[in-house]
Order: C-alpha cells, then structure tokens, then sequence
C-alpha cells in the first residue's frame, strides 16, 4: 500500500511504497530505531503492533533532543 | 493492544508492561514526584532556577517541578532561567517555546545572552577557538552554560538549579565518562550533582533522572506542550552524540540498557564521591579575573575569553 509519512526530524513528508501491515514493519522498512522516534497515527499515538491503513497520515516524531 | 492496568488501548511498551494514556501520565509524575521525594531534592525553604531552554525536557521539569511545589503546598519560589547562545535558526525559536509556556504557566523567566556576558555568540566564538585550542562547539557551549547558570541562579537567590537531565541524558554521560576515563567527572553526575555545600555553587538537581527520553517525549507531548522540532547545528558534531545512537541501539536489542547502566552507576557512586571528591572543597578557589569560582587561578570561561580577545 501507499503510505504518507512526516519525519519530523527532517521536515519532510515522504509517500512510501510500504510493504508490510503494522506499524513495526513500517519502522523497519524505514530502518528507524523505535526507541528514537514517537509513532503518530491519525493525531493518535500507536504502538508498534497496530495495523496500518493506506488511508492513515504518519508522523514520526523525533524523540531526541535537537540540541 | 489494551493497558494492563485498565480495558483501554494501550499507548506505550514499557519493560513492565503496557499503559493507556491516562496510566502513563500517572506513572510518569508519580516517578518525578517520588525522585523529588527520594533524593530530597526540593526543600521548603528552597528558591527554585528552573534551567529552561525551551526543549521538551526543560518545559516537562518547568511543569512538574510548579506541580510538585503546588501539591505539597510548597512556599518555595520558582523561576526560569535561560543561557541565549546566539546559535543561528535554532535559540530565538526554542526560547519563544519557552517564553509562551512560562506566560501560559505564570511563571516568571530571565534570559541571558552570552553576545553581553562574552562579547560573543557562540557562532562568533567557535571558528575562533577552533582554530587555536581545537575545541568543539559543545566544549564551549558546555562551559559558558554552566557558568551563567551558577552565576545568575545565585545573583538571583537560588538555592538549587533545577535541570531536565533525563536517563538517557546520565547513561551517556556515565558511558562517556568510563570510555574517557574521567573519574573525576563521574563522581559529580547523579540525581545531585555539583560540588557541595560551598557558598558560590548552587546545587544542580534532576526530577528527570528515572524518566527515558522517550517516556519525556511522550509526556510533553500528550500535555500538549508546544515544542517545535528544532536541531542545534552542532549537535551531530559532538562525542555525546555517537555515545546517544550506540546506547539506543543497544537498548533496542537489550530492553533495560539504559536503566542498568544508571542503577550500577548509582550503586557505585558513593564510593566514587569518597575518593574523588574529598579536599575538593578547599581546592576551590575565586577566580583571579571574573571572582566567580574556579579550580585554579583562571576559571575555564576566562580561559576562553582570553583565547578570543588573542584571535581578534
């Protein structure tokens, strides 16, 4: 499916070709550290279990410090 | 995936277990409320500095440091204080952060630019030490921040300097510290750092200390404070930085990494302090420019001052 993505850290918003079902599959695609990021689903924070839809809007926002 | 403490969907993992919304807001203050308690880090008679920037971390501490005070009805005073480094496209951004939240939250906030206290940004400041002393731009950073820190926290009745130092923040440093073999240095890290009991050092303190950078993320995030994603450009210069991806790397692959390295770090602290710390008192000196302290004649800030008036 087709995805939108907004990395936060890189301000950008990326359409993806993604190949799996949940969110831990997107980050692996991705290959992002979860323990680096918050995953933002629909305005709603998800889990690395849930199931993603091709309608979702992504943000992934940096859990780092920028300084 | 449902909380294991309630039916609702859960919105964090965490090595004991899953938590809603709702019970992760509890846990969390609940964790910087018992830190407080634990380490007997605020008093009641205390003036409390908030070290502020604007970030994520110093917003969470700003909030739940006023929380705490207001919950055991604390007389305590509280402000915020800010180091402007002059970093172009990034401090004037995190310090309207700040400025907002402490309109928001009634909390007044003081300001101090180094452009007036060294005649230099930090931009100005670093191609020049640079070129003669091979200092990186946090080495600098570093010094003029804890420097005004102390300096105005006590010029305007602080007796503790509160920071966001979070657990990711000390497992790096401690790594750091041990990769560098600078003993010295760890003997001050902990939830108190600094040199104690003197009258020209204000005492740091970390309610953040137990709390991931993750779990803080989340925490300002879900309180909805405004937080713009903004990056110190010399950020991904520094040592801390490489220490930073090599622990979370690790802690993807062994959940609790972070955590181990801080509870072993603490076990061991006090005798650290017994060895390194004892005469440290005495070594402590005014430094023979500026008056403020110093380990030896010359304090580092006046150290680098006087690079920069040679370069100029």
């Amino acid at each position: 499916m087709e995805l939108e993505v907004f990395k936060e850290r890189e301000q950008t918003t990326v359409r993806i070709d993604f190949k799996g079902k949940t969110v831990k599959e997107l980050l692996q695609q991705l290959s992002i550290n979860p323990e680096v990021i918050l995953v933002v689903r629909n305005q709603e924070i998800c889990t690395e279990d849930e199931l993603l839809d091709e309608q979702d809007r992504i943000e992934l926002l940096s859990v780092i410090s920028g300084g | 995936m449902d909380c294991d403490t309630c039916a609702a969907k859960a919105i964090i993992t965490l090595q004991h277990g899953n938590l809603c919304r709702h019970h992760f807001l509890d846990y969390f203050e609940h964790k910087v409320f018992k830190t407080i308690a634990k380490y007997e880090l605020i008093k009641r008679t205390d003036t409390l500095c908030v070290a502020a920037s604007g970030g994520k971390d110093s917003l969470t501490v700003l909030y739940l440091t006023k929380k705490y005070c207001e919950k055991n009805n604390l007389p305590a005073t509280l402000f915020a204080l800010a180091i402007d480094e002059g970093i172009h496209n990034y401090r004037a951004k995190t310090l309207q952060d700040l400025e907002l939240f402490c309109t928001q939250h009634h909390i007044p906030v003081k300001v101090i630019k180094t452009k007036e206290e060294f005649k230099h940004t930090l931009d100005e400041a670093y191609p020049l030490i640079n070129k003669d002393a091979k200092k990186k731009p946090c080495n600098i950073c570093g010094v003029w921040r804890r420097y005004l820190l102390n300096k105005y926290a006590r010029k305007n009745g602080a007796t503790k300097v509160i920071t966001g130092h979070n657990l990711d923040d000390e497992a790096q440093a401690i790594i750091m510290n041990v990769f560098k073999a600078n003993t010295g240095l760890a003997a001050r890290l902990g939830p108190i750092s600094g040199v104690q009991d003197h009258e020209l050092f204000v005492r740091r303190v970390k309610p953040l200390y137990f709390c991931t950078e993750k779990e803080t993320r989340l925490y300002a995030w879900l309180k909805g404070f405004t937080i713009e994603f903004t990056e110190c450009p010399y950020a991904r210069e520094g040592y801390r930085a490489k220490v930073q991806e090599m622990l979370n790397d690790f802690e993807q692959q062994y959940a609790g990494t972070k955590q181990g390295i801080v509870n072993s770090f603490l076990a061991i602290l006090p005798l650290l302090k017994e060895k390194e710390l004892p005469g440290q008192k005495n070594s402590i000196q005014l430094c023979q420019e500026c008056r403020e302290p110093a380990q030896g004649e010359i304090c580092n800030a006046c150290k680098i001052q006087r690079v920069l008036e040679h370069e100029q």
